[in-house]
Parts: C-alpha cells; sequence; structure tokens
C-alpha cells in the first residue's frame, strides 16, 4: 500500500523559489501564468496488510510529525 | 560554570563556538554528541550553526529528533539558557522552543556578510552588557534566514518584547534596504517568554576578535556569562 504526501507552502507564506520559477517560465516564452508554487511530494510504501484507513491515519501522523512544518506548511494525503 | 556545545552530523560552527568559549569567555566547555541525553553538568548549551542533517527536509526539522534535543527541552523548562546560533535558530524553531520559522531568503542567495544589529531589548541574560544604543557588526551566512510567523505570533512576540535584534542600517534605523532576507519586521533574534532560550541567525561566535572584522560578538558571550553566574551565586 502507498501513501503519497504532498506538502505545500501556507497560502499567506511567500514562496521566493516559486517566484523564480515563475520568472524563469515566462522567460521561456509561457504566457498567462499567474503563480506558480513550490511544494514537496513524498511516496511512503506501507505495508500490505494496512486497511486503508490504518494507512491514512499513519501516513497523517507521519506527515504532521516530520514531513511538514505546520507553522508555513499544509499536507494532503492520498492513499492507493 | 560549564557551557556545551551540542554537535549533529554537519554542524559546522561548533569549533568556533568552543573556541570563543574557551579562549574569549575563559570558561569550560565540552562537546555534546547528538546522542548524549545527559545534559546535568551544563550551565548553557550552544546549538551551533551548520548543516544538521544535510539539511535534509527542511534546516533542523531531521535534528530535533535527535535523542539529545528531549533532553533540551527539559533543560530549558529548567530555566537553564539555550543559545541557538543560525541552524541553532532553525533548529530550536523546528523543535517548537521558539515560535515560528525560517525560509528561503528573500532574494534566494546564500549571504555571507555583515550586517548591522539593533538591540530592541536588552533586559534579556544574553544583551544586558550591550552598551545602551551600540549597533552591533556580526557577520550573517546562510540561505534560509528569512523568519516567518502569523500575526498572532508576531504581536505576542512584540507585547512580550521577545524580538531581541532586528537588522538595520549604521544609523540603527529598520529599513526594508537593512533586511537581507526579507525576515519579517527584519527579525534577526528571538527569546522565549522566559528569556532563557535565544536563537539568532547572525554569528557573535565570528565576531569576537578584532583580526575578523569585528568583536561585537564579545558582548552577547559577556551578557550570558554574568547571567550564569547570577545564577550560580
Amino acid at each position: 500500500m502507498k501513501a503519497k504526501v504532498y506538502v505545500t507552502l501556507k497560502p499567506s507564506v511567500l514562496d521566493p523559489q516559486g517566484k523564480a520559477i515563475q520568472h524563469s517560465v515566462e522567460l521561456l516564452g509561457f504566457e498567462k501564468i499567474q503563480d506558480v508554487r513550490q511544494g514537496k511530494y513524498f511516496e511512503i510504501q506501507l505495508n500490505d496488510n494496512l486497511s486503508e484507513s490504518e494507512a491514512t491515519e499513519t501516513a497523517t501522523q507521519i506527515a504532521k510529525d516530520v514531513l511538514a512544518n505546520p507553522v508555513i506548511e499544509d499536507f494532503r494525503v492520498e492513499v492507493e | 560554570m560549564k557551557f556545551g556545545v551540542i554537535v549533529f552530523p554537519g554542524s559546522n560552527c561548533d569549533h568556533d563556538a568552543y573556541h570563543v568559549i574557551s579562549k574569549h569567555v575563559g570558561q569550560p566547555v565540552e562537546f555534546i554528541w547528538h546522542k548524549q541525553t545527559d545534559l546535568s553538568s551544563y550551565d548553557a548549551i550552544i546549538v551551533p550553526g551548520g548543516f544538521s542533517y544535510g539539511d535534509y527536509l527542511r534546516c533542523g526539522a531531521l535534528a530535533k529528533f535527535s535523542p539529545v534535543m528531549q533532553s533540551v527541552k527539559e533543560f530549558a523548562a529548567q530555566g537553564k539558557f539555550v543559545f541557538g546560533i543560525c541552524n541553532g535558530f532553525q533548529i530550536l524553531c523546528e523543535a517548537g522552543l521558539l515560535p515560528g520559522a525560517l525560509i528561503r531568503n528573500r532574494d534566494l542567495h546564500f549571504i555571507c556578510d555583515f550586517v548591522n544589529l539593533k538591540v530592541e531589548n536588552q533586559t534579556t541574560p544574553y544583551t544586558s552588557e550591550v552598551e545602551s544604543g551600540k549597533i552591533l557588526s556580526i557577520p550573517i551566512a546562510h540561505a534560509e534566514g528569512n523568519y516567518v510567523c502569523d500575526d498572532a505570533t508576531f504581536q505576542s512576540l512584540e507585547e512580550n518584547n521577545q524580538i531581541v535584534f532586528r537588522y538595520c542600517d549604521e544609523n540603527g534605523e529598520i529599513t526594508d534596504d537593512a533586511n537581507p532576507n526579507g525576515a519579517r519586521s527584519n527579525i534577526a533574534g528571538i527569546c522565549n517568554l522566559d528569556r532563557n532560550v535565544l536563537g539568532m541567525m547572525p554569528h557573535p561566535e565570528r565576531a569576537c576578535e578584532e583580526l575578523l572584522g569585528s568583536n561585537d560578538g564579545r558582548d552577547i558571550f559577556r551578557s550570558l556569562t554574568k547571567a550564569i553566574s547570577q545564577i550560580s551565586n
């Protein structure tokens, strides 16, 4: 069973890396770009005998305790 | 009086801190490997600068799980002094010993340069010996020193005089131009409510010798030494 965790900066936190990426993208000629935000993506392989809810609970706890800093980041968990 | 300097894998300002404590502060100091958990023989702990755990995940994010950090939390809760410098500041924020977080510099660059610091609170154990009105010249060396916090945290920092250092110009004015990294309200260093835990991005341990361009850092270490001896007496 695999959990996917997406960690993103809170909307209120400026993202200088996202801004730099946006600038480069615009230099390449891509138009109509409103905003670029950079985040992190984690894949966690869990034991197959876990139920979907157990896997979600475990991955959520890992995201909360380790992968995201609640002061500046939000996260989202998907299990498949 | 005894100081301890924590060594994480990737710490690289640990020897600078050790050097300053032993040579200039003139007090006993020991390195503390991050797996050690007994801090009972120390009066002050320095969490030094560097790249603990290679800055993997986020700066300071993995160091907070090192065994020594649980002991550092208990040490701080006893009112003993915990001084985080640069990566040490990032670790103390990640560990929840100080509020807020440090993110990538506004202009993305790693900045290694002298900055001017205004002492906003001269009544802390870390600043009591700084001459009133003196602007400190101390170097920074970081890519993630952009201090952020939410509005409620900022308000509480201000109300409780926890903002200890701000980046300023040579006249002591707090301006955008004097802000090297985009930190909220030019914040360079903060303390906890009890004043015994302080974190700052600039490196006072690199500013204790004229040869290195400044010895203003000595004011901070002298203040801390005085505070420790007052408690011990």
